[in-house]
């Protein structure tokens, strides 16, 4: 069984943020009022984690997108008191939409904040209601949804993986953000092939985690900046 | 009309009275309560209505004003049973005109708290599926089926006990006596009867106790079962037990002083009877304090980068006049007042009971909201403000309460008539007799 990894090259990021709006297209994420998006309302599977480092005259922008981490023992799991996130044999930690019924526990217990809710019913831009992405379905008001590592796109790949009665090539499934990236800093496929290029990069010298001594063991490796920039 | 009051029965008439006579004040009041409570309704369908936008929460603050009165009204909810069980366990004869209306907090709080999850819920209409698809290894299951158990242990330990009261009020005619006598179950008093009664109410007692203590320990377990700093300790669960009793005996307090005045019940609740739980309430506020001590100075200590923001947050941050006033309300407030004779008059007993209601809710402010506003990673802190909504639900709650014990004295007596009877004519004789055998010489004269 293949296990599905990301590492983002932190090095190469240049901070641009196409990853988050490729993932708002590709998701069908719905658009929030710049008002309510203040409030915290915003709704972002691919977040822009920014932060500005040092005093000013001499301060660094640190730009770092962070998607669901899509730990392989993920806090948020556990505690869903209805099974609506679960992790599934991939290692995909999926979301019952229909399932949910809007506790936020999961949110709540997340250390990443990586999940978003519908706080209202969700809207999009005039007119592109109905172009959206046929592969995703839509989220409902009052449940709470996150990156899903585009896993509509795993189906189609597996899909035809089938019919060619082969195993799913390195790169063939991607999610729609490293499609985006201009940089090519972010990298995807299943970290159990050693031969893959996330297995390599996740050997890095450079390679970090997030939570890891949290000991929820996240499929996000990040390949810090090198030193000097 | 079977029979004539007994001469017993008229000596205890001013508790009967609420009953039968209704001034124009308890339906101003009642009206009052009932237009807020229709008001809060309002509130809810529209947020069923729009979605949970309608509210404060936001990303990352994702609970807010639900969860807090949740665990507080639950926390409330532990006055009575508990205190009652507790005190009828250990024979404390002063108990018999406070254990009724402790129960009657505890089956109305517990009701209105346990829906306060659901008023949070973004999804209210797939509440069903907690029994479709309900994964037991999720804390709030846990919660779901210790609330309920409690919901039903208290309500029948409520019940049980108002039997004779009941069986007496069917006896004096008037309104609804067929109510009464099928809630009466037929009791006549007969020695049988009273022995079935006692048994009962005994091994409830015995069983209501770790129930209760359940209860709240289950709550804090959905706070530190997760991995957040400020929720994740060993020390939530009996932390929040005392808490609940805590504020339990606060609220017992306040309920008492204030149907005393309502109802004129001075000669049944007597100063010693709120001595005596002054007493209880003091010792409380300081086991609180060593709690909340052991807490922080745990956490200071060990100044874990993410553990120490939080508490600094608390400390010296944007949530330091809630901590600090917290502070103020549970430890020194009470132990002025309780510590010294000259403030621990009814009024100052009264202001001190308040103070302990309103620092608990801070308390359940500052665990909810602090640690999840500060996310682990480098987001910006987030900012709850309740909107009016939220200030409805929980305006709407409280008035919830205080109609449903309004309504309970106009149907059954808010003292247990047959417990203080049996006081007069058993419990005089039952005590000496224990005080005897407590002593030297004599021999075994009692059981």
């Amino acid at each position: 069984m293949p296990k599905w990894a990301m590492v983002i090259d932190l090095d190469k990021c240049t901070g641009c943020g196409a990853c988050s709006v490729a993932c708002k297209m590709e998701n069908n994420i719905p658009i929030v009022d710049p008002e309510e998006a203040r409030n915290g309302r915003a709704m972002v599977w691919m977040d822009m984690m920014t932060t500005v480092e040092g005093d000013y005259p001499n301060t660094h922008v640190k730009r770092v997108p962070k998607p669901c981490f899509h730990c392989d023992d993920p806090p948020c799991t556990l505690v869903c008191p209805v099974g609506a996130t679960y992790r599934n044999p991939e290692g995909l930690v999926a979301q019952i939409y229909h399932r949910c019924i809007g506790c936020r526990y999961c949110m709540a217990a997340c250390p990443f904040t990586a999940k978003s809710f519908n706080w209202y019913d969700p809207k999009w831009i005039e007119g592109a209601s109905d172009v959206g992405n046929p592969d995703v379905s839509r989220r409902m008001v009052g449940v709470v949804e996150k990156c899903s590592f585009c896993s509509h796109r795993l189906q189609k790949v597996k899909e035809n993986a089938d019919i060619e009665d082969r195993q799913i090539r390195d790169g063939e499934y991607v999610p729609a953000c490293l499609e985006s990236c201009p940089a090519d800093a972010i990298v995807f496929g299943d970290i159990e092939n050693r031969d893959s290029d996330v297995s390599r990069l996740s050997r890095s010298y450079r390679v970090y985690r997030y939570g890891e001594d949290l000991g929820v063991k996240p499929k996000v490796y990040y390949l810090a900046r090198r030193t000097g920039s | 009309m079977k029979a004539k009051p007994t001469a017993a029965q008229d000596r205890d008439e001013a508790l009967f009275r609420p009953i039968y006579e209704t001034g124009t004040g308890f339906y101003v009041a009642f009206g009052i309560l009932g237009i807020i409570f229709l008001w809060a309704l309002y509130m809810y369908v529209t947020q069923v209505w729009f979605g949970l936008g309608l509210t404060g929460m936001n990303q990352p603050v994702t609970w807010g004003f639900y969860i807090v009165n949740f665990v507080f009204f639950i926390g409330i909810s532990h006055a009575g049973t508990l205190i009652s069980a507790i005190l009828r366990l250990s024979k404390a004869e002063w108990r018999r005109p406070i254990t009724r209306m402790a129960e009657v907090i505890t089956a109305i709080v517990l009701a209105i708290g346990g829906l306060h999850p659901i008023l949070d819920l973004g999804r209210p209409d797939r509440m069903l599926n907690l029994f479709t698809a309900g994964r037991l290894q999720s804390p709030l299951l846990w919660d779901v089926t210790s609330i309920t158990a409690y919901f039903t242990a208290s309500t029948v330990y409520l019940y049980l006990p108002m039997i004779p009261d009941i069986a007496r009020i069917r006896d004096r005619g008037g309104k609804l006596t067929w109510l009464y006598s099928i809630m009466a179950w037929g009791w006549t008093g007969t020695e049988h009867q009273q022995r079935v009664l006692n048994r009962a109410i005994n091994i409830l007692m015995i069983m209501v106790i770790p129930i209760a203590i359940s209860v709240h320990t289950v709550i804090s377990y959905i706070f530190s079962m997760t991995l957040q700093p400020g929720w994740h300790s060993t020390i939530f669960g009996p932390y929040f037990v005392v808490g609940a009793i805590f504020s339990g005996i606060a609220a017992l307090m306040i309920v008492m002083i204030a149907f005393r005045r309502a109802y004129h019940l001075e000669e049944y609740l007597k100063e010693i009877h709120f001595r005596y739980l002054s007493t209880l309430l003091l010792i409380m506020s300081i086991i609180w304090f060593y709690f909340t001590f052991s807490e922080y100075l745990t956490g200071v200590f060990g100044a874990e980068p993410h553990e120490m923001h939080i508490i600094m947050y608390k400390f010296t941050g944007p949530f330091a006049f809630y901590f600090w006033g917290m502070v103020l309300c549970n430890f020194v407030l009470p132990l002025i007042i309780l510590s010294f004779r000259r403030l621990r008059t009814i009024k100052g007993m009264f202001i001190a009971s308040v103070a302990v209601v309103i620092g608990m809710w801070l308390e359940r402010l500052i665990i909810v909201v602090p640690s999840l506003a500060n996310p682990r990673l480098d987001l910006p802190a987030g900012i709850y403000v309740p909107t009016i909504l939220e200030w409805a639900l929980f305006a709407g709650g409280i008035s919830a309460f205080v109609m449903g014990f309004m309504l309970f004295s106009k149907f059954f007596p808010l003292i247990s008539i047959w417990e203080i009877e049996e006081g007069r004519t058993h419990g005089l004789k039952e005590v000496e007799e224990r005080i005897h055998s407590y002593l030297p010489g004599r021999g075994a004269t009692s059981s």
